[in-house]
C-alpha cells in the first residue's frame, strides 16, 4: 500500500517541476517524458545520471513553492490514489502470461531503476537497432550469478526505446518453481524459456528477450568471464525463422563483475535443487552483507538485427542453417563484448 | 425424422439445464435423461430414465432409445450430496467405459459429446504458459479428478478408433462458473476467507455456465457451414485472471499460507468434508492454468459470451459481497481523495482518467 502511493511523489522530485507532455496512457510510464531527447541518441545517458544526481537535494523543499508543481503534485496524488484503488479492487488486466503491465510500469519499474541508474550506471547503446513494432528476438549474453542482466536489459528497453517496448524475458524453469520471485516474474512479463511460449510470444508481436547460455553463462567461474558458453541447442533460432523476426544480439558488459564467482559449492547446490551453489569473495562469508552485489559500470549494446525472413518456410526445420545462423549470432556478441571491453576504462567507472 | 438425445448426469443441476436446453431445439425430438438418482430438478419434457451408467443396464436404455446423439456429462470432481472419492472416480472412469461400451454396440448412435476438464493438463511450473489441446503435459495428473479425466479421454479415444463412424467431440472446459456451478473451485470461493499458497499468484480461467450450455449444444448437433464439430476443443473464456485479482474482486481477504501448511490444511479440511480442497486443486491454486482456445473460436465455431472477467463478475454478484467488498474499499479511497489536505475535493477517477 506505501509504495503505491510512494512512487508517483518520488518520481515527481527526482523529475523536477517540468510541465509534462500529455501522456499516451492514463497512467503511462512516466519515462517516456525524457525520451524525445533520447530518441536516436543514446549518449545523453551517462550525462543524465550525474544530472539527477543533485536534483533531489535542491527539489527537496521547492516544489510547494511552484504554483506550477503543485497543480502537477495534486494530479500526482489523485492517479496515484486512482492507481491504489484499481489495485485494491482487483480492476486490472493481466494478460495471458500473467503480465501485469501497470503494476510493472508503475511500481516494479521504479523499484529497478535506482539499481539500473545509480547503482550499475547502466549505459545503452543502440537501442535504435530494437524495431518499433513487430515481433523480435533479443539475444544476449548471460552472467553474473544471479540474473540481474536479463532484469537491467528490461529496464534499458522499457526506458529507452522511444516506442516504449516492454520486453519480454524468457527464464529458467528454476525462476518458477520458486515463491514469490516466480509471481514477480510472471507479473513483469517473464515465462517460461520454451518453444511454445516464445512462438506465442513472437506470433502475437512481441519483443522477446532469451539468453541462450542459461545456466553455463551464469553460473560460470570468474576466470571464464565474458566467455561465451555454448547456446544451447539453437532453438532460439528456429523460433525466430518460424516467424520470420529479426533476431537482435544484445552484449552486456559489467553484469559478469557484480559477484565474483570463484568456488562452487556442489554438494550444497544439489541439496538445495539449484544448479550451482556460487562462492565469492564475499558471499557467504559475510552473511547477506556478502550478497550486496560489487557496483560495477554496465554497459548495454543491442546490435544489428539479423533478419530471418528471407528463408523459406521449411528452413526453421533445417539444422545447417540453424547451426550458422546461431554461430553468427553468438560470434556478434562476443565480438561486440570484446569491442566494449577494450573501450572500457574500469570495472568500476 | 429428428434427434434422439441422451444425457447422462442430469442429477446434476449443469445437467439438468443442459437437457431443459436441448429440448428447445428444433432439431431434436426427444430427449432422454439418465443418471443413477432422481433429480431435484426439473427437466422440462424430457424423459427420465434412472440407470446407473456403472451398470450395464445403460446398453438396454440406449438400445430401447435408439439414441442417436449421446452426451455424456456425468464426469466431476465432486460427488452428488454425500458422494465419496471413491464413488465419484468409479461412475467417472467405469461409467465411461460401461457407456462407450452401450455406444460401441449400438448401431444408432452417431455422435458422441464428452465434458471433460483442462484439468487434464496438470499444472506444473516447468508446463508452458498457455496449453493447447496438442501440448503434452510434462507431469501427468497423478491423481483425483484430474487422473479420472486423463482416464476418461483415454477411453474415448480408443472408443474414436473402434468406431470412426461416430463423431467424437471432447470439451475441455475450464473452471466452470456461474450462479448455479457446483464445481471445487466455486465452493472455495465462497469460503470467508481465501486460503492462497505463499509466494505463488496463479493465473486462472473461467467459462460462464450459459457458454457451456451454448458450446454443449453446438457440439450435439449438426456443424454449421464452415465448422468442425468433432475432435478436442479447450472451452474457456477470453483473459486470465489472477487468484489476487480474484479475491479482491470478490472482495475476500486472502491468508498466505506455505505450500507444505496449505498441503496439510487442505487435507484436514477434506477430511472434516467441509470442502474438496484435492491436491490437484492445491496445484492448481499453486500454479495456475491457461489454455488456448483457437480452435474453439476457428474450428468449433464457438464465441464465448462471457470473459473469465465476465464470468467471475457474474458468479461474484450471485454470491453477495465478502469481508471486504471491493465497493468499500473503493470509497475509502474516494474519501481519503476528497481530503482537503491532498488538495482533493473531486473523485481522482476524474483528473486521472
Amino acid at each position: 500500500m506505501a509504495d503505491a502511493k510512494v512512487i508517483p511523489f518520488d518520481d515527481d522530485r527526482s523529475r523536477g517541476a517540468v510541465q509534462r507532455p500529455p501522456r499516451r496512457r492514463s497512467m503511462g510510464s512516466r519515462r517516456r517524458t525524457t525520451e524525445p531527447a533520447l530518441v536516436g541518441d543514446v549518449q545523453p545517458l551517462p550525462s543524465r545520471a550525474p544530472a539527477q544526481d543533485d536534483v533531489p537535494v535542491t527539489q527537496e523543499e521547492q516544489p510547494p513553492q511552484q504554483p506550477q508543481s503543485d497543480g502537477g503534485w495534486e494530479r500526482r496524488v489523485a492517479s496515484g490514489l486512482s492507481f491504489l484503488r484499481r489495485r485494491l479492487t482487483g480492476d486490472y488486466e493481466v494478460d495471458d502470461f500473467g503480465y501485469d503491465e501497470e503494476l510493472t510500469d508503475q511500481v516494479l519499474m521504479s523499484l529497478l531503476r535506482p539499481v539500473y541508474e545509480k547503482y550499475f550506471r547502466v549505459e545503452v547503446k543502440g537501442v535504435e537497432n530494437i524495431p518499433s513494432q513487430g515481433g523480435a528476438l533479443i539475444v544476449a549474453n548471460h552472467s553474473g550469478t544471479v540474473p540481474m542482466d536479463g532484469l537491467m536489459m528490461q529496464v534499458a528497453v522499457h526506458d529507452n526505446h522511444p516506442a516504449g517496448r516492454h520486453l519480454r524475458l524468457l527464464a529458467a524453469d528454476l525462476v518458477f518453481v520458486l515463491p514469490v520471485v516466480n509471481e514477480l516474474a510472471r507479473k513483469l512479463g517473464h515465462t517460461l524459456a520454451c518453444a511454445e511460449d516464445a512462438e506465442r510470444l513472437l506470433g502475437q508481436g512481441e519483443l522477446v528477450g532469451v539468453m541462450p547460455e542459461g545456466f553455463k553463462g551464469i553460473g560460470k567461474p570468474f576466470s571464464e568471464r565474458y566467455k561465451l558458453q555454448r547456446f544451447g541447442r539453437g532453438g532460439f533460432v528456429s523460433t525466430a525463422l518460424r516467424h520470420g523476426t529479426p533476431i537482435i544480439p544484445c552484449s552486456i558488459v559489467g553484469a559478469e563483475e557484480i559477484y565474483p564467482m570463484i568456488g562452487n559449492a556442489k554438494t550444497l547446490a544439489r541439496l538445495l535443487g539449484f544448479p550451482y551453489f556460487p562462492l565469492t569473495p564475499t558471499f557467504p562469508w559475510l552473511g547477506p552483507l556478502g550478497a550486496i552485489p560489487l557496483p560495477t559500470k554496465w554497459t548495454i549494446q543491442f546490435g544489428e538485427p539479423i533478419p530471418t525472413d528471407g528463408y523459406p518456410p521449411e528452413a526453421a526445420e533445417d539444422p545447417m542453417l540453424m547451426f550458422n545462423l546461431t554461430d553468427q549470432v553468438r560470434e556478434q556478441i562476443q565480438h561486440t563484448l570484446y569491442k566494449l571491453l577494450v573501450q572500457r576504462r574500469s570495472v568500476f567507472f | 425424422m429428428g434427434k434422439v438425445v441422451l444425457v447422462t448426469g442430469v442429477a446434476r443441476r449443469l445437467g439438468g439445464r443442459f437437457v431443459r436446453r436441448i429440448q428447445r431445439d428444433p432439431e431434436v425430438d426427444r430427449v432422454v435423461a439418465v443418471d443413477a438418482i432422481p433429480p431435484e430438478h426439473h427437466l422440462g419434457g424430457a424423459d427420465f430414465i434412472q440407470a446407473d451408467i456403472r451398470q450395464p443396464g445403460i446398453g438396454r436404455v440406449l438400445a430401447e432409445t435408439g439414441a442417436d446423439t449421446v452426451v455424456h456429462m456425468d464426469v466431476s470432481a465432486t460427488g452428488l450430496g454425500s458422494g465419496s472419492r471413491a464413488a465419484v472416480k468409479e461412475t467417472n472412469v467405469i461409467g465411461t467405459m460401461q457407456l462407450l461400451g452401450a455406444c460401441q454396440k449400438s448401431p444408432t448412435v452417431k455422435r458422441l459429446v464428452v465434458k471433460s476438464s483442462t484439468n487434464v493438463y496438470g499444472s506444473a511450473p516447468r508446463d508452458p504458459a498457455v496449453f493447447t489441446e496438442t501440448t503434452p503435459p510434462k507431469s501427468l495428473p497423478s491423481g483425483g479428478f484430474a487422473k479420472d479425466t486423463v482416464e476418461v479421454e483415454g477411453y474415448v479415444r480408443g472408443f474414436a478408433r473402434r468406431r470412426p463412424d461416430v463423431a467424437v467431440c471432447v470439451l475441455r472446459f475450464a473452471n466452470i462458473l456461474g450462479p448455479a456451478a457446483d464445481t471445487p473451485l466455486a465452493s472455495y470461493f465462497s469460503l470467508p476467507v481465501l486460503p492462497t499458497v505463499f509466494g505463488y499468484d496463479p493465473r486462472l480461467q473461467f467459462v460462464h455456465e450459459d457458454d457451456v450450455m451454448e458450446v454443449l449444444r453446438i457440439a450435439s448437433l449438426e456443424p454449421a457451414r464452415g465448422t468442425l464439430n468433432s475432435g478436442t476443443f479447450n472451452v474457456a473464456g477470453d483473459g486470465v485472471l489472477l487468484l489476487s485479482q480474484c479475491s479482491r474482486r470478490l472482495g475476500r481477504p486472502t491468508v498466505p499460507l506455505l505450500l507444505p501448511a496449505v498441503t496439510w490444511a487442505g487435507s484436514l479440511v477434506r477430511t472434516l468434508g467441509m470442502t474438496d480442497f484435492s491436491p490437484e486443486q492445491i496445484r492448481l491454486l499453486t500454479h495456475g492454468r491457461v489454455v488456448a482456445t483457437d480452435q474453439m473460436r476457428e474450428t468449433l465455431g464457438f464465441q464465448p459470451k462471457y470473459t473469465t472477467a465476465e464470468a467471475f463478475a457474474d458468479f461474484a454478484r450471485s454470491h453477495g459481497p465478502g469481508l471486504l467488498p471491493p465497493e468499500a474499499l473503493a470509497g475509502a479511497v474516494d474519501r481519503i481523495a476528497a481530503l482537503p489536505v491532498l488538495g482533493g475535493g473531486h473523485p481522482p477517477t476524474q483528473s486521472a482518467n
